[in-house]
């Protein structure tokens, strides 16, 4: 389970303990609305396998493409994504990427990479537990972010594939813009609730489905 | 609120992305160990403060996380090139002044126009209210 | 009451809609279009203000923004209450309730005339300062008053029942003013392709087009602006805000618009229909290029008793007539030193009242409309200016001389001429505050009288703002504009017909800005210059004499140009009046500088949602809700929400803290306690010279630690000053997980960035931050392992799982990181499970540790377990000047590793080095009943005199349930060498404490407990 240089660590237990995403206190204290006609969508992707990838973007390149047939994004604030749309690499910076994959697969990808990167300067990190991913939607999704974020979101500054790293009121966020109608938004468990909150507020003016 | 064009994101990004660090191009002396104390001194406390051109380091907090270089205008407050680290500044304040001799029309301290004659400038420099 | 200055036809109101209103108390009737002072104008109200110095009866002189005097108090019911709102901007709706700001106790009653006779007829600037300063104790009683009766307006005492929030734009094209140069550049830029925003501050956009007497395209010019907007609204890439006022205008432009969303409508967003919805929004704006197309403010004349109700700027009296239908008097009398202003006469007569006459400064006009006016049969008086307004409480005369411009003197005879109403012009000036935010000064142009904006990377002046006065030169400055942003954002030129005007001549204007008088300012009626500040000439002509010469002097001292004004009458007449008393010219005296926000904002606005539970973001650990359920009460441990301690109930009492903290501690280090260290910093460390980092970034050593083992260490600022502790473990040989203190983990992160990134890129080694990934458990007390051994199958003896071990496990089911580390002094295993099963695990614990006792603390008994036990917490027993030598930490400085690492160098600068550094030591207080203050400072001679010498502090003191007495940690002057003195801490209140220097271990001095 472990090499010389790191130590691997499968955080997902074998059997089926309970399990609670950073939004379940959330989920417990706000209402859940679903309107009939709702402006916005909220939906947590909940429990995916989070994993940031570090090292020369060359050799990362290569071990992904080899692992999960996909290509590291070389260009700055760039996501790739597998077809299925599950899997996904995003630039976060000169050495850095963001991998996001359906959950329990992050523990089995860390050693298929850490095997396949052998010697090279790298790092592996799992995140899983430390993040989740909330998905935007709806007719009014452009007006929620802007209130909420001080990038730009109009469709030419920001096109389908792009994700940046960046404020989100008074916390952080990473948006990604994941199709031409859905933004994702990968937030920080310990601020979940705080993001969570004020999406709900931003958005209830054109009303929110929250399912 | 500035504008800063980060060198590692290759865009513009709204200055609370970032955190200042300061004077840039700072050295670490090479021996400390070795360094006299009042080498030591000058390099803990001692930093420039021009009026004008200034190289500061800053960091994408919020972003890539990455340190880079700013070339700044202490008074006008724009910033004249980002650069990562490693590099060194194509602008500087000898650069600008040489430019400046040869004719070339640059923003000067806040008195990019002429809102008084220079003769009276003592007696309109900027006070807070 | 009827609207008696109401006209039949024209206006851009709508007489089918009338609306009732309350103005101090009296119900009045406005029509929809109205603003407020249009609509008090309608009614024949007079006085709306008294002034802030003098208290003298003032009356609307504006139509717009520039408004000095009409600055009310609005909203119905306490909750609903804005402060300084302009009447002229304030759109009219049903059941508007406004008061006068300066009213107390009634406009109509002069109340604060005894303060204005105190100085006599003139108060001289600074007399607030001369009078009441003396002695200064009173100030604080004269000033409730003098504020109350000068009235600057009061926030309301109730919540404000609205919301507002904040916007964030990007556009290629920002356009600030929607006036014919505004849209004409809009219309320009947008037709190109380029994002654009457009804002006016207006009800309605077209600026000087709602009310002009010319053409465009030989209809109304009204018509050009309908179809414009239309055009606009109906563009994708053009976003429209009315209402909408440009505020600030910041570095790399950056501007701020404050938009006001529903309050044209009602008292509250609920009423106007828009529940939920904000009823202002904050707009902040980054834009490539910004269109400044501000337009003009017409200046006053200065001359005597020109506030008297019934003075107004020419241009007011002709949107007043033209936009809203109202003729705000019967007898105009204009005088003026331009030909622009004649449109006032000819608006007037053409509604039908009385013009007395046109008085012209210049000797021989002959522009368009001066002909026009003669034609139509008003009496043109040439070379001459009303010198005196006459009347109490309206104008009821105008005093006309002939004036000497040149030598600045009144010649010839003068003429009393009967009115109710004198317009004035001087001229106008460009609202170049905007531009002034930015740093930037005003540039003089000598041909327009008058400063344009100075040089803005990325603004471009278009329109009147620039100096391009007449509609065909300010429509194509506008298109020109719009043009050129739209180029410089990378989009090629649009096709853009303007309107056909109908050209005027307009003949040269001359200098006027203060009209002379045959006495001097000093004895002549007051002759105001700011009438929203009350500073007259004489105020400005004694404050240069009083050798006050740099115009931000004169500022400061006469208060020109102050507060919400922002100098929009005032500055250019305050200016040429200093220029004049200093024989200099008006570009050698300068301008002062305008500030943000050009009119006031809302302090709702400004805030936007970041208020109540939106405040501040409050982070939770993965636990939060069982510590909610279980009755914690919570501290904020910067924004973490952590608990504090577990009060239970007894008997049907609850705990007090002193109570909860005692049985918290006691079933620590008696049986078994827990706690949620969820929030302390990770990071996680990876590659071939992490180990090196380690090395260079703590104090002590790194190289022989082994996967598997935990080491303390500390971490110091290049300065030798303490900065971050926490335990490191090395999980593989090229892999650590370091924890830092909850509030220094950001901070540390950086740090680590910082060197890595700046000094030794050369090292191969990442960082990650892994805070939120892992949820960490302390089990600690002497049944820990009791406790524990029920939940895993891994060894925890203590020979094969020793002290300072970390080992993998599966807890509960779950895959778990167990370190033997303890924060305690007891037997503690610190257990990490990835987050998402943290509640799990955290139940499974109470589910077996019912019988153990198990007790679940806080922060709280925390801190007093460790105090205990000498353990600090960076940044409260320490203060970024303690170093770790101070601290007695010897055994964590590797003086003898390899490389020179952070902090080491300066642990041999001669005043870290000195004898007389203060010391990290206990204190036992003689009298166990007493826990001492943090922060009390410690001295050595309780009988000296005050000042006494003050030679340390107590950094942590708390009492001590194990020990049965409080004790402290301190920083004393060579604490370890006076081991078994007594210092003494004086209070306050006249107390003085007693003290025992001791070690600052107070329990297990030998660290057996941890151990077992
Ligand atoms: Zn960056």
């Amino acid at each position: 389970m472990s090499n010389a240089s790191a130590r691997e660590f499968n955080t997902v237990p074998a059997g089926n303990p309970g399990v609670e995403s950073p939004l379940a206190w959330s989920y417990r204290q706000q209402k859940v609305s679903s309107p009939a006609s709702a402006g916005v969508v909220l939906r947590e992707k909940a429990l995916l396998g989070h994993m940031v990838l570090r090292g020369g973007a060359i050799v990362l390149d290569e071990a992904v493409r080899q692992v999960l047939g996909m290509s590291l994004p070389a260009k700055p604030n760039t996501i790739t994504r597998d077809e299925a749309g599950e899997r996904s690499i995003q630039w976060i910076s000169p050495d850095e990427w963001l991998v996001i994959v359906p959950g329990g697969e992050e523990f089995d990808l860390e050693h298929r990479l850490r095997e396949s990167l052998g010697d090279a300067h790298f790092s592996i990190v799992n995140v899983s537990g430390g993040q989740t991913v909330l998905m935007l939607a709806g007719d009014h999704a452009r007006e929620v972010l802007m209130k909420t974020v001080s990038f730009d979101v109009h469709p030419s500054a920001f096109p389908v594939g792009k994700g940046v790293t960046t404020i989100f009121a008074k916390a952080t966020v990473v948006l990604r813009r994941a199709s031409e109608t859905e933004w994702e938004l990968v937030i920080r468990r310990s601020f979940a609730d705080y993001c969570y909150r004020w999406l709900l507020d931003a958005a209830s003016e054109y009303g929110v489905d929250s399912q | 609120m500035f504008y800063i064009h980060c060198p590692y994101c290759q865009e513009y990004r709204e200055e609370e992305e970032f955190h200042p660090r300061g004077q840039g191009h700072l050295m670490r002396p090479a021996d400390p160990d070795n360094a006299t104390d009042e080498e030591w001194g000058d390099y803990l406390f001692f930093r420039d403060n021009p009026r004008g051109i200034h190289h500061e380091l800053w960091v994408h907090s919020v972003g890539c996380r990455k340190f880079f270089n700013i070339t700044r205008n202490t008074v006008t407050y724009e910033i004249l090139e980002t650069y990562p680290m490693g590099e060194q500044p194509t602008i500087t304040a000898e650069s600008e002044k040489l430019r400046k001799e040869q004719g070339v029309q640059t923003a000067d301290g806040g008195w990019q126009t002429i809102g008084a004659q220079p003769d009276s400038r003592a007696l309109n420099e900027e006070i807070s209210s | 009451m009827t609207q008696t200055n109401r006209i039949d036809a024209g206006g851009r109101v709508d007489r089918a809609q009338t609306l009732e209103f309350t103005f101090n108390g009296q119900r009045y009737q406005g029509l929809k279009g109205d603003t407020l002072a249009s609509a008090l104008l309608a009614n024949g109200v007079d006085i709306v203000n008294r002034s802030f110095k003098y208290s003298r009866a003032r009356g609307i002189v504006a139509a717009g923004a520039e408004e000095p005097n009409a600055v009310v108090q609005l909203g119905a019911r306490e909750e609903t209450q804005v402060p300084n709102v302009r009447a002229t901007q304030q759109a009219l709706y049903k059941g508007l309730v406004a008061r006068s700001t300066n009213g107390w106790p009634n406009v109509q009653r002069d109340v604060m005339s005894w303060v204005g006779k105190l100085g006599g007829g003139f108060m001289p600037p600074g007399f607030y300062y001369k009078t009441f300063m003396a002695p200064a104790s009173m100030w604080m009683t004269y000033e409730k008053y003098i504020r109350k009766g000068a009235g600057l307006g009061r926030a309301p005492h109730e919540s404000d029942p609205d919301i507002y929030d904040h916007m964030h734009h990007h556009c290629d094209v920002m356009v600030i003013g929607a006036g014919p140069a505004g849209l004409a550049a809009a219309l320009s830029a947008a037709r190109a392709g380029a994002r654009v925003i457009l804002c006016d501050e207006q009800e309605e956009m077209g600026g000087s087009l709602l009310d002009t007497r010319e053409t465009l395209d030989g209809v109304a010019a009204a018509r050009w602006v309908e179809a414009t907007v239309k055009e606009l609204s109906g563009l994708e890439n053009v976003t429209l805000l009315p209402r909408t006022t440009a505020n600030g205008y910041h570095d790399h432009n950056f501007v701020t618009l404050h938009e006001r969303r529903t309050e044209h409508l009602a008292d509250t967003a609920s009423e106007a229909g828009f529940a939920g919805e904000s009823r202002a929004r904050l707009h902040r704006v980054r834009a490539g290029q910004v269109i400044l197309a501000s337009g003009t403010h017409e200046r006053p004349l200065v001359y005597a008793n020109n506030d008297l109700p019934g003075n107004m700027l020419a241009g007011a009296v002709s949107t007043y007539i033209r936009r809203y239908a109202v003729v705000p008097g019967k007898k105009l009398v204009l005088s003026t030193s331009n030909d622009h202003a004649y449109r006032a006469a000819l608006d007037w007569k053409e509604a039908g009242r009385e013009i007395v006459a046109i008085v012209d400064a210049r000797a021989n006009p002959d522009g368009d409309l001066v002909r026009q006016a003669r034609d139509s049969g008003i009496r043109v008086i040439t070379g001459s200016s009303v010198v005196e307004a006459r009347g109490g409480q309206r104008v009821t005369g105008a005093r006309v001389c002939a004036i000497d411009l040149e030598r600045f003197v009144v010649t010839g005879k003068t003429e009393e001429l009967e009115c109710d109403t004198i317009a004035s012009s001087g001229g106008y000036s460009p609202v170049v505050h905007l531009s002034s935010h930015t740093g930037t000064r005003p540039q003089w142009n000598e041909e327009l009288l008058g400063f344009v904006p100075g040089e803005v990377k990325g603004m471009i002046s278009a329109g009147g703002v620039a100096g391009h006065y007449g509609l065909d030169k300010t429509l194509a400055d506008g298109e020109r504009a719009g043009r050129e942003a739209a180029q410089k954002s990378g989009f090629s030129e649009a096709q853009i017909t303007l309107p056909a005007t109908r050209a005027r001549r307009d003949g040269p204007a001359c200098a006027l800005y203060q009209v002379p008088h045959e006495k001097t300012a000093l004895r002549a009626p007051k002759q105001f210059v700011d009438l929203q500040n009350d500073v007259t000439a004489a105020g400005i002509e004694l404050a240069t004499r009083e050798g006050f010469e740099s115009i931000e002097h004169v500022k400061r001292y006469t208060a020109l140009g102050f507060g919400t004004d922002q100098g929009k009458l005032g500055n250019i007449n305050g200016m040429a009046i200093a220029a004049r008393c200093l024989d200099r010219s008006i570009p050698e005296v300068g301008t002062t500088v305008f500030r943000p926000n050009y009119t006031p904002v809302t302090f709702g606005a400004i805030v936007g949602r970041h208020c109540g539970e939106l405040f501040d973001p409050k982070r939770y650990t993965a636990l939060h809700q069982w510590h909610v359920e279980n009755g914690a009460e919570f501290e904020d441990v910067g924004q973490w929400k952590r608990p504090w301690y577990f009060p239970r109930t007894v008997n049907g009492k609850k705990e007090t803290m002193h109570e909860a903290v005692a049985r918290e501690c006691l079933a620590v280090r008696e049986k078994v306690g827990i706690l949620d260290a969820s929030t302390l910093g990770k990071i996680d460390i990876q590659g071939p010279d992490a180990r090196e980092f380690m090395g260079r970034v703590y104090t002590n050593k790194w190289a022989q630690l082994a996967p598997g083992r935990v080491r303390y260490g500390l971490m110091c600022k290049d300065d030798g000053m303490l900065m971050d502790d926490g335990t490191t473990s090395c999980l593989a040989d090229n892999h650590f997980l370091m924890t830092t203190t909850t509030g220094g983990a950001a901070g540390v992160l950086e740090w680590l960035e910082l060197w890595h990134q700046t000094e030794w890129p050369e090292l191969q080694v990442y960082f990650n931050s892994v805070t939120d990934h892992w949820a960490t458990m302390t089990v600690t007390g002497p049944d820990a392992r009791k406790l524990l051994s029920e939940l895993t199958d891994l060894d925890l003896d203590k020979e094969s799982f020793k002290f300072m071990d970390w080992r993998d496990a599966v807890v509960a089911d779950v895959p778990a990181r167990i370190f033997r580390i303890s924060f305690t002094g007891e037997l503690a295993f610190e257990i990490n499970v990835q987050a998402n099963y943290a509640l799990h695990v955290w139940k499974k614990l109470f589910e077996h540790g019912e019988k153990h006792d198990l007790t679940p603390y806080g922060t709280e008994t925390m801190h007093v377990l460790r105090a205990e036990k000498g353990l600090i917490i960076v940044g409260q027993d320490t203060d970024g000047s303690v170093t770790p030598e101070d601290l007695g930490m010897q055994w964590a400085i590797g003086y003898d590793k390899p490389f020179p690492w952070i902090g080491k160098r300066a642990l041999s600068r001669p005043d870290t080095v000195r004898g007389d550094r203060k010391q990290f030591v206990g204190l036992k207080p003689k009298d166990p009943s007493v826990v001492l203050e943090e922060g009390a400072q410690i001295v050595f001679d309780k009988e000296q005199a005050i000042p006494m010498a003050m030679k340390g502090h107590v950094t942590s003191s708390y009492y001590s349930p194990s020990l049965g007495h409080g004790f402290a940690l301190a920083v004393v002057v060579e604490g370890r060498d006076r081991m078994g003195q007594t210092v003494y801490l004086p209070m306050p209140d006249g107390t003085v404490h007693e003290a025992e220097i001791t070690s600052p271990v107070f329990i297990d001095p030998k660290g057996e407990r941890q151990n077992v």
